[in-house]
């Protein structure tokens, strides 16, 4: 028997081809949308692995170092060494702001690490490790800055000398690491009118500056300009002992939070994008509805346009459940043609979205299903009017 | 008279009551194999409503039609002898219409095999009866082009042959020369004659075209739903 669906589509293959294209791009569209989300996940599954760290000890009350500010002092790491189960701990501090290079500013998430520590990037692409204590740097690709390049960080400047990957923020910037004293200072230091400014105040203060007690100034002095914060201390275990119970260690401290890599998990996934999720899927819903509409929209109009053929093949003889097999096969073939220019749309144009997209093979085969189930749907309105095309209208008037 | 196509008191009324419309009126028709008659009648006058009775589009209201010696309608005996009426169309009665109608997108082969195909014959089987109408329709050189490469000519032999596809005992043709010239008109009829001679075939030509009518040998006039029978001039035309 011929394929009547298969037959029409081959005769007019060029307003298949074109529809089916039209189609695609939108299919495309919601794949890269169903992509960002995945990509916002996988980038804050990875920023967790990439840390090193099983445990994150944060201020107290508070969902940090991502998701919210953390401020605890530099030495809280040593108190955590001594607990048992702990193999390494290591101070962190991420600030975003911008840095610039040359004329450009680039937003990034600076982090203050410390080398050989958990927060040190996990591996790198290009270049080496830091070797020196000040003014070296290692930048994420995606901040576009190559290596030996020199970017300034507040008043400093730091030389790339090495380039990692997949470590951006729960926010999308690319990190740029820089030793952790760099960072602190980045983070907390006044800037130099400020600091002169300070120091005139309390030498001009009688109870800052007495006399008799020579120092004393210079005391005062040392500790309004030094800093002593991080944001973080990152921890990593030694084998055989549950993140859980060491968690619950630190946190019996009172004045600290440990969260274990289910929980970060947690903060970053379900609670810091759940409002992107949500947005997402909205943009998901509409695009499928819309899809739906434009798939029911060209089915019908197309059966419109094959009224008189559809009454004389139903005067011939052919069967209805031809006709509404040839009206849905033809639906289902725009499905396919739509969904395979929109998968390699989305897989081309991936690449040039500044925010990872994660194009999920799992994700695929759902949204071939969705849109096969669409396309059936998008058919029945067409196959109603076909069904109702009385064979009469073949003859006469 | 056992083949060819037999009415007898046949009727169709629309609609009910004071509204209701008596369009075919007691109208008995004999036509036998071979033979192409003319039914000939003002519009209005039942013409396509007694094409769609006897095309099993529509059911009449009385009467009784047999085509092929097999009685197909009876309104005594519960009406249509069968329910399946689409295989009756397929298998039994071919159709030829005012203008060619053939599916535009199959090509001229497949727009005539397709009629085997659904009558469930292979596809070989199918396409090889095609070619042989086509070959005796003399349009077997375009039997791979698509319907919009054929002339009005063309596309009217391909919709003659699509016709025959089945040998069928009966073929209903609606206007077929209407909108055609004079030598056109009367290459469709002389056609349309031989098919019925080689293929023993009973057409019933539905037609107001002045310029055919005497080339019947037998006429129906219909008017008001009542039909007349009267002689053709049956002019040569071969």
């Amino acid at each position: 028997m011929i394929s009547l669906a298969g037959r029409d589509i081959l005769h007019s293959w060029d307003k298949f081809v074109l529809t089916g294209i039209g189609l695609g791009l939108l299919i495309g569209a919601t794949l890269t949308m169903a992509g960002v989300y995945r990509g916002m996940v996988d980038d804050a599954k990875v920023l967790l692995t990439n840390s090193g760290a099983d445990l994150w000890v944060v201020q107290k009350d508070t969902q940090g170092p991502y998701a919210e500010a953390s401020t605890i002092k530099d030495d809280v790491y040593r108190s955590v060494l001594g607990l048992p189960g702990v193999e390494q701990a290591a101070n962190v501090s991420y600030l975003t702001m911008q840095v610039s290079s040359g004329d450009t500013d680039r937003r990034t998430m600076v982090v203050g690490f410390e080398p050989g520590q958990p927060g040190e990037p996990g591996y790198l692409i290009a270049g080496r490790r830091l070797l020196r204590s000040h003014y070296e740097a290692i930048a994420d690709v995606k901040t576009g800055l190559a290596l030996g390049e020199r970017v300034r960080v507040r008043r400093h400047e730091y030389v790339v000398v090495g380039l990692t990957r997949r470590m951006v923020s729960s926010g999308g910037d690319p990190m740029l690491f820089i030793p952790l004293k760099d960072a602190q200072e980045a983070q907390f230091l006044k800037d130099n009118d400020a600091i002169v400014s300070d120091r005139a105040r309390t030498a001009a203060n009688p109870a800052l500056n007495r006399p008799g007690v020579p120092g004393l100034v210079d005391a005062i002095n040392a500790s309004q300009t030094s800093n002593r914060n991080v944001n973080a201390v990152l921890v990593r275990l030694a084998d055989g002992y549950p993140a859980d119970s060491v968690a619950q260690e630190i946190r019996r401290w009172k004045h600290l939070q440990a969260y274990t890599r289910d929980d970060m998990e947690e903060i970053l996934v379900a609670k810091l994008i759940a409002t992107s999720a949500k947005q997402i899927g909205m943009f998901l819903a509409i695009l499928t509805i819309v899809s739906a509409a434009i798939v029911a929209f060209i089915i019908y109009t197309m059966t419109l346009g094959k009224i008189r053929e559809i009454a004389v093949l139903k005067l011939i003889g052919t069967r209805n459940r031809s006709i509404a097999g040839m009206i849905l096969q033809q639906a289902l073939g725009l499905g396919v043609i739509g969904f395979v220019v929109g998968k390699i749309s989305a897989t081309l144009w991936a690449p040039a979205f500044p925010k990872y997209v994660l194009l999920e093979p799992a994700d695929a085969l759902t949204a071939f299903a969705i849109v096969m189930l669409v396309c059936t749907l998008a058919s029945t309105l067409a196959i109603r009017v076909a069904l109702k095309v009385d064979p009469a209208t073949a003859i006469g008037g | 008279m056992d083949k060819g196509i037999h009415i007898e008191g046949l009727s169709k009324r629309y609609g009910e009551g004071d509204t209701a419309v008596e369009a075919l009126k007691d109208v008995n028709m004999s036509i036998a194999p071979g033979e192409v008659v003319g039914l000939v009648g003002p519009s209005g006058s039942g013409k396509t409503t007694l094409l769609k009775c006897l095309g099993a589009v529509i059911e009449p209201t009385r009467g009784r039609m047999t085509l092929g010696g097999d009685v197909i309608y009876d309104s005594k005996q519960n009406g249509w002898k069968t329910k399946d009426l689409r295989a009756l169309r397929r298998d039994s009665i071919g159709f030829i219409f005012q203008a060619p109608y053939l599916i535009p997108f199959l090509d001229v082969t497949d727009n005539i095999a397709l009629l085997p195909m659904l009558a469930g014959r292979p596809n070989g089987a199918s396409r090889a009866r095609a070619l042989e109408l086509l070959q005796a329709l003399d349009v077997a050189h375009r039997a791979r082009a698509q319907p919009s490469e054929l002339s009005g000519g063309e596309q009217q032999r391909v919709s003659i042959a699509r016709a025959l596809a089945n040998q069928p005992p009966v073929i209903l043709a609606d206007e077929p020369t209407a909108p055609l010239d004079s030598e056109r008109a009367l290459a469709v009829m002389r056609i349309l004659n031989q098919m019925a001679s080689q293929y023993q075939t009973a057409i019933i030509v539905v037609t107001h075209d002045e310029k055919i009518i005497p080339t019947f040998k037998r006429i129906y006039h219909i008017r008001d739903g009542r039909t007349e029978e009267e002689a053709g001039e049956g002019r040569d035309i071969f």
